[in-house]
């Protein structure tokens, strides 16, 4: 093998086997976009009179403010307990540092659940304060309502900080010493080194955790529904279910695309002459020992999070549960089913997409062509759908592969024509590998950015390959960015809710569809059951990955 | 494209052997939007007597879209839906097929199922109103709910779900399009929280001191009035009284109802089983269980509302026909939009 580097890694004219991958699987993502776009242009345009002038200003401005106050929040608790644990010691300072990757493990509508019945005026808290200020009725004294923007926001930013928490955290552990250290060996202060070095390079971490939390917001269903914020998801969803013009839902979802993809574009944009790798030895900030009011003060302020992400709602999911013991012994038979499906198809499904995710982002890495790099953005775009939307435009392209391979089936075996894809977990499957795609090639992308090309190089002109360099030099150093991909699209396969309703064979349900129907006739109890074991198995693998994740030196 | 396809073939291999692929003779596939728990008791009796076993698919939104780009291989027999619009919606979509069945046509009121036979309604269900034990309070127009009176004392869930918009839309038939906006306006003035949640939380919402009268469906007093004795349902189904609304402008004095139904899918593969199943539904027995599991009305005279359920006095329906006041559901839906009804 003498062939040059430089020629290698730029030969453009024969698509790699790689980039033919990337490209088949943004195909498949942009099938359901193509979908929605001509079912979008088939409908009537009437509708969009109503739309502007009754719907969209109120529906755009409250998902701008939802998106702004959720990205503020999650960004300063993410971001600041990042720091917090990364930069000081304090009491209980390893618990709180995994403890703040907890609430993955409660999905929104779950959060939303809790705390609508705890902070009730019939719930424990508002029942304290009465009872403290000495009112015997809820007609007295009571809070404000929940159900609000300042609500939504404030519960959503409780769970969905762990992502910015993560990606900053594990940046911090990695790169910053070095650079600090090199800040202050040249006099600054340790609050100019904070604003000079730590904050610009969170900036990247920062942006792959928020855009997480964004698109987590934008596509939030249950909690929005449940705290009656008018978002474009729900105008949506409106337009489709009670207007039953699903035409006009893929305009609105379309033009909602749209503004995400410019976004997300904008972003890359701006750090695009960025550039981040390290080559010298990683190893963490030293810490600094915090003793007496300060160690207290960080120490709340590093639970606070925890407390109000994870603990409460899971107190409540406890509670609730134990009320019911009784009814348990009935349903368990089902649970366990319901509790085998929802792993066994997540699990699947983290697998499937984490191998495309490579393949993509390697390519995307070495085709110097704009092309690569595009299909890597394209096959991103699951994640800014709405499931349902995604879902629907699925339905189209699943009945034609169903269509194919059932015809395939009969004259190759004999087999009956029947539903393939979406009379089995098949389907479900693939639009958790579309949806999650996003996760997967931006963890691999940024894990690879942090690979400096030298390595690759000395690996190639020692006589290696591109994949044997592959194998024996990237992959290691990839494992720890491939470990909490995959346990963040696990965590989030598990709790898919919107696209799994619409597409699951019959007799199937997870355990998220299984709290779906117990919330939809009302009968919470046993909803609270399913939704503590959502909670549950969604605490293995963010333990799992508490431990590869942070540990201070790997 | 060599790698995906593979890998889809693989997959869809692997999906064949867990799936439970019903084709086999003695089934019947039924697609539902209701929730299954409601059901599952009446269907379970339902294979006990035929020895047909019934798969269920509890589908929230999307159902249509589904047996649509399912087609003519689609394995639903039985499309199980509530509200009368979405029953209309399914014939619209041509998802169904007409069943002609005497045992159908004389169970089941003229006024209750599709004049083209694609639809049977199986119960039915009134929107009434919850208001607060003490509240001296033992009549009701819909139309009150504008009355500035109750200013902050309502509650009521998203003016965009179905049950509220088939509300809406048979106050437009009533009342005309001017009137209607002006009384949602009303209504929104009056509302003591954000028009959201479900029904139930109306009466939690009442017994939290939020509202003292708001807008729900019949059957979820029944549900808990009926629960555990020492639970929160029980409580919240305890802080209220039900009165049957009526309409201002109607002489005849009745209260909107709305109904659950059913239809045959078009490509119905067990259309027998799926006929069978729907006349069982629709049998003495199972209407029974409709009023005494599900605390709704049945559609099949000469069977009793339960106990609780009839309690609320007897229920006489609003004689508008359904399908008029369907013609007025999308205004009703823009209707909510241009007075920031969930706002």
């Amino acid at each position: 093998m003498t062939v040059p580097v430089q020629a290698a890694l730029s030969s453009t004219h024969r698509w790699p086997p790689s980039q033919w991958v990337a490209a088949c699987l943004a195909l498949c993502v942009l099938a359901p976009v193509l979908v929605l776009a001509a079912l979008a242009f088939s409908g009537e345009f009437g509708h969009w009179q109503n739309l502007l002038q009754h719907v969209l200003p109120v529906a755009v401005s409250n998902t701008a403010l939802l998106l702004l106050g959720v990205g503020v929040l999650t960004a300063l608790i993410g971001g600041g307990s990042a720091w917090l644990t990364s930069a000081y010691l304090f009491p209980t300072r390893k618990l709180v540092t995994w403890g703040l990757l907890l609430p993955l493990a409660v999905p929104t509508y779950i959060m939303a659940f809790a705390y609508l019945d705890v902070l009730h005026p019939l719930g424990p808290v508002q029942t304290l304060i009465r009872d403290l200020l000495g009112y015997t009725s809820a007609r007295q004294f009571r809070l404000p309502d929940l159900r609000s923007m300042p609500g939504a926001i404030m519960l959503l930013g409780l769970v969905l900080y762990p992502y910015v928490y993560l990606s900053v955290r594990v940046m911090f552990m990695t790169q910053a010493a070095s650079l600090l250290e090199a800040a202050r060996t040249l006099g600054c202060s340790r609050r100019e080194a904070f604003w000079r070095i730590i904050v610009p390079l969170a900036r990247p971490a920062m942006a792959v955790g928020l855009s997480l939390v964004l698109l987590e917001t934008l596509n939030d269903i249950g909690a929005s529904e449940f705290l009656g914020i008018q978002t474009m998801t729900i105008s949506i969803y409106t337009t489709w279910i009670t207007r039953s013009n699903l035409q006009g839902a893929a305009q609105i979802a379309i033009v909602m695309l749209a503004v995400v993809t410019f976004l997300i574009y904008m972003e890359r944009y701006a750090r695009r002459r960025q550039r981040y790798a390290i080559t010298q030895r990683m190893h963490p900030i030293q810490p600094v020992q915090l003793r007496g009011l300060p160690a207290l003060v960080a120490m709340l302020l590093g639970w606070f999070p925890i407390v109000a992400g994870f603990i409460i709602p899971f107190w409540f999911l406890v509670n609730e549960s134990f009320k019911r013991l009784s009814s348990l012994q009935a349903i368990s038979a089902e649970l366990l089913k319901a509790t085998w499906n929802t792993l066994s198809v997540s699990l699947t499904a983290t697998v499937v997409t984490l191998a495309f995710g490579l393949v993509i982002a390697w390519s995307a890495r070495y085709a110097r062509s704009g092309t690569a790099r595009l299909l890597a953005r394209c096959s991103s775009l699951g994640y800014a759908i709405p499931g349902t939307v995604l879902a629907t435009g699925l339905l189209i392209p699943y009945s034609w592969l169903d269509r194919i391979i059932s015809s395939v089936m009969n004259t190759l075996a004999g087999i009956p024509p029947q539903l393939f894809i979406m009379g089995s977990a098949a389907g479900i499957v693939c639009a958790y590998t579309l949806r999650f795609m996003a996760i997967s090639v931006g963890s691999v992308e940024s894990g690879l950015a942090r690979i400096p090309p030298s390595l690759e190089q000395a690996s190639r002109s020692l006589g290696h390959s591109a994949f044997q360099s592959f194998v024996r030099v990237h992959f290691p150093l990839l494992r720890p960015a491939l470990g909490a991909a995959a346990l963040l699209i696990f965590v989030d396969a598990m709790k898919e809710l919107s696209a799994t309703l619409l597409l699951r064979p019959l007799n199937f349900e997870t355990l998220s569809t299984w709290l779906y129907a117990e919330a939809a006739r009302g009968t919470y109890d046993e909803g609270a059951i399913a939704a503590l074991i959502i909670v549950f198995a969604g605490l293995i693998p963010v333990i799992l990955l508490a431990r590869t994740q942070l540990k201070a030196n790997y | 494209m060599k790698p995906f396809s593979a890998l889809t073939q693989a997959l869809a291999c692997a999906g064949v052997l867990f799936s439970a692929q019903a084709y086999a003779a003695g089934e019947v596939n039924i697609y539902t939007t209701r929730e299954p728990k409601l059901i599952q008791p009446i269907l379970e009796n339902f294979t006990k007597e035929t020895g047909i076993k019934a798969n269920t698919v509890f589908v929230k939104d999307g159902l249509i879209e589904r047996v649509k780009s399912e087609g003519e291989r689609s394995p639903a027999d039985l499309l199980m839906m509530v509200d009368y619009g979405n029953l209309i919606d399914l014939v619209n979509a041509g998802v169904t097929q007409p069943v002609q069945s005497d045992t159908l046509e004389s169970a089941i009121p003229a006024s209750l199922r599709d004049p083209g036979h694609q639809w049977y309604a199986l119960s039915t269900r009134a929107r009434v109103l919850y208001a607060a034990k003490d509240l001296n309070l033992d009549k009701f127009t819909y139309e009150e709910l504008a009355d500035p009176k109750w200013k902050g004392k309502v509650c009521i869930r998203s003016g965009q779900h179905p049950y509220n918009t088939s509300l809406f839309a048979a106050i437009i038939a009533h009342d005309g399009a001017e009137k209607a906006q002006a009384w949602l306006e009303g209504v929104k003035a009056n509302l003591g929280r954000k028009a959201a949640g479900g029904d139930r939380d109306v009466a939690k919402d009442i017994l939290g001191g939020i509202c003292d009268i708001g807008i729900a469906n019949s059957y979820y007093v029944g549900q808990m009035l009926n629960a555990a004795p020492d639970s929160d349902q029980r409580k919240w189904g305890e802080a209220i009284k039900v009165i049957l609304p009526t309409f201002a402008n109607s002489k005849d004095g009745g209260t909107h109802v709305n109904v659950s139904g059913a239809a045959v899918a078009k490509y119905s593969s067990n259309k027998d089983n799926a006929v069978k199943l729907l006349e069982y539904l629709a049998s003495e027995k199972a209407q029974g269980l409709y009023a005494s599991a599900n605390y709704e009305y049945p559609v099949r005279a000469g069977i009793k509302p339960d106990a609780t359920v009839a309690s609320f006095g007897a229920l006489k329906a609003d004689t508008l026909p359904l399908a008029d006041i369907a013609k007025h559901r999308k205004q009703a839906s823009e209707l909510v939009d241009k007075v920031g009804f969930d706002q």
